[in-house]
């Protein structure tokens, strides 16, 4: 797969440490989406999971797409990582229509902004929530519209 | 006051007795619930209703709107979004209102004690509880145990004397 | 002008928009749609939910691998033998550890169990939804034998944090494969019985056939799995298709739709692969009850769990679809990242693109046969 990838487009994709995945920078993500659903070799159909991380120790959060292929059974697992100030990824919720309520949730817990998504809005938390809870650096807030939600637990038992 | 009231019926036809235990007596006898299924409670609660346990032979029905109910049962973890719901839900019902809050999700927040950023911790921080039935999920014999006790309750009422 | 009117479809009313729910009997638990109607005809329809939102993957960042058993049992509140059975499954590709025989047996049985006891759920609520209350009281009163079951096995009803990781926490008791068996033979009639009150009544037929077809690309480009992708005829199984613990061992069928009673996809279909799916599970239960072999439950269970770095997505055929689970470990003895894939999050954004043009009163149908459970939807 890295082979097809050097050759429809060189220099996209790079192999992770683990070797499990692949890295693609963001800005150049939409071309990989569409090679990956579009190429006759590859016709990844089925985005089955889409999963926001942050590992907490740099200043990145990740994303990673799980694809795979109802035609072809194989699979693939594409992760893509930004930076937490500017935390910005085109979005896919075109392509797949899965992405559509994946790339919600993770903006929502993370933070992060997928530009292009039809209706970006937080999906599990109300609107007007403050914060991401997902990240590592994530603090609670103490009322939410006059209902406390304690963080010092210890004058509540 | 429970079965007295039909044997002193059954003897001569007339009955002397307190307005407040008449009232006491049908508003025991028929708690029609609020089905309000929140989350894993619902299903016992919804078993409970069920041919097994049969809540229906201790007057408890369901109903699947406030203005009908007398009790509510809450039952099941309530998110600070469904919070606010859950309190227009509450007073929506007609008075005398009763609410039983079901496992330990509403008593206090239970396993999302913690680290539950969106869970509110306990239903009572936003509508006063008459029952808590712990357990989680508890069992439908809890749930009927908890309808007997708040039947209990309601038969120590008197709504009818002149409070103070 | 007269003309034109004749096709009604060219008179417009004004858009109307309904709420219904989070609180609402026929939205299964606390869901609320925006629906956008044109008359009564559906125009649009916007889901809004995390009105249950538990915070289920903070939580499996301050817990250990363990201690997370009991969370998945929450999330998935009618099939939590299969949320318990997906972690440690995705647990133990991560640790690399082999899992006894026996374990496997068990496993596979109590989720087969636990699937015929969630599909009663939703075949008996898809009745109440479309109007018949009595094969609701049937379903759960069957339902009530298999919880009796595992009440047997590990002493919980409804959530029992029975599967751990590298084994299960009690053996099976002594007479449990007789007991078992009772209830199949039992049971298996039961089905024809349910054929008989709904799956073929007239009233039920006119209601779902035809109403809300799903095509099979739109429901693979929505990722959209279990009963619902395979009612719009997809053979797809996780279990046959890319088989875990000792499936390959069993003779069974995919249950898919074939469009007996209108179009292929729609929601008929969708309720009768559940039914044909208990079938296909009655004849996993007969085959795995008659194999199981000897041995000790706690071989494998290991003392302390802990991951070294490592990532896996991890999938599994829940009741209600693929359950994936994408754990990050982060080198000590809890998780760094979890994500649980619900399958019901995924089929029920699909709701919006089938309902589209059909009845308010159909949606109740569709989204009754969609089978969702908002537990797993928010987490």
């Amino acid at each position: 797969m890295v082979e097809l990838f050097e050759v429809r487009c060189p220099g996209c994709v790079t192999v992770t440490e683990d070797g499990n995945a692949f890295n693609v920078q963001a800005e150049k993500w939409l071309e990989v989406a569409k090679i990956l659903r579009e190429d006759p070799d590859l016709t990844f159909d089925s985005l089955m999971c889409l999963t926001g991380y942050d590992k907490g120790t740099d200043d990145v959060l990740g994303v990673a797409y799980n694809f795979h292929s109802m035609s072809k059974l194989h699979k693939l697992e594409i992760r893509i990582e930004v930076s937490r100030d500017s935390a910005e990824i085109p979005s896919i919720a075109n392509i797949w229509r899965a992405a559509d309520w994946h790339e919600r949730e993770v903006y929502d817990l993370f933070g992060i902004t997928f530009s292009g998504h039809p209706d970006l809005k937080r999906i599990l938390l109300p609107d007007d929530w403050e914060g991401y809870p997902l990240r590592k650096d994530y603090e609670t807030q103490d009322y939410y519209h006059d209902m406390p939600i304690p963080k010092d637990k210890t004058d509540w038992e | 006051m429970d079965y007295t009231l039909l044997e002193k019926f059954n003897k001569d036809n007339i009955i002397v007795e307190k307005i407040d235990n008449l009232v006491n007596w049908a508003r025991a006898g028929s708690q029609w619930y609020f089905q309000f299924g929140l989350a894993c409670c619902a299903i016992e609660m919804m078993a409970a209703a069920a041919p097994r346990h049969d809540l229906e032979r201790f007057g408890a029905m369901p109903r699947a709107t406030p203005r009908q109910a007398d009790v509510m049962i809450v039952a099941g973890t309530v998110s600070i979004k469904m919070a606010e719901r859950v309190k227009r839900l509450y007073e929506q019902m007609a008075e005398p209102r009763y609410v039983i809050s079901m496992g330990s999700c509403a008593n206090s927040g239970g396993p999302y004690w913690q680290y539950g950023y969106h869970v509110l911790k306990g239903v009572d921080l936003i509508i006063p509880v008459d029952i808590y039935i712990p357990g989680c999920p508890p069992r439908p014999e809890a749930l009927i145990e908890g309808l007997l006790a708040l039947q209990q309750k309601i038969r120590e009422e008197t709504p009818f004397r002149k409070k103070d | 002008m007269a003309e034109q009117l004749k096709d009604f479809s060219l008179l417009h009313s004004d858009e109307m928009v309904l709420n219904m729910g989070p609180q609402h009997p026929s939205t299964h638990g606390v869901l609320r749609l925006k629906i956008h109607t044109d008359g009564e005809i559906v125009s649009r329809i916007e889901p809004i939910i995390g009105y249950l939102h538990r915070c289920f993957e903070k939580h499996c960042e301050y817990l250990t691998y363990e201690q997370i058993v009991p969370f998945t049992d929450r999330t998935d509140y009618l099939a939590a033998m299969n949320m318990n059975d997906a972690f440690a499954i995705a647990v133990e590709k991560l640790l690399g550890i082999e899992i006894p025989e026996r374990v496997q047996y068990i496993r596979v049985i109590m989720a087969e169990l636990q699937r015929i006891a969630s599909h009663l759920v939703a075949v008996g609520t898809f009745g109440l939804d479309v109007g018949g209350i009595t094969p609701f009281t049937w379903t759960i009163r069957d339902r009530e034998r298999i919880l009796d079951l595992f009440e047997y096995v590990c002493g919980a009803r409804l959530l029992y944090n029975y599967i751990w990781v590298g084994g299960v926490s009690h053996d099976l008791p002594e007479q449990f494969i007789r007991r078992t068996l009772e209830f199949l033979d039992y049971f298996e009639p039961q089905i024809d019985e349910y054929n008989q009150i709904l799956t073929y009544n007239k009233i039920f037929i006119e209601r779902t056939a035809d109403v809300g077809t799903l095509t099979p690309e739109v429901a693979v480009n929505y990722g959209c799995t279990g009963p619902v992708l395979r009612g719009s005829g997809v053979k797809w199984d996780l279990r046959k298709t890319e088989p875990y613990a000792v499936y390959d061992k069993f003779d069974f069928d995919i249950a898919v739709g074939d469009g007996r009673m209108g179009t292929v996809g729609d929601t008929w279909d969708r309720y009768f692969v559940r039914i044909v799916e208990m079938k296909e599970s009655v004849k996993i239960l007969r085959q795995a009850l008659a194999q199981i072999p000897g041995g000790d439950v706690h071989a494998a269970v290991p003392k302390k769990v802990r991951i070294k770095e490592g990532s896996v997505y991890s999938r599994y055929e829940s009741a209600r679809g693929e359950v994936g689970f994408y754990i990050i470990a982060g080198g000590k003895d809890k998780p760094m990242r979890v994500k649980m894939r619900s399958p019901a999050f995924c089929n029920l954004s699909v709701l919006s693109e089938i309902a589209e043009g059909w009845m308010i009163s159909d949606v109740i149908a569709i989204l009754g046969s969609l089978d969702i459970v908002l537990g797993e939807i928010d987490r």
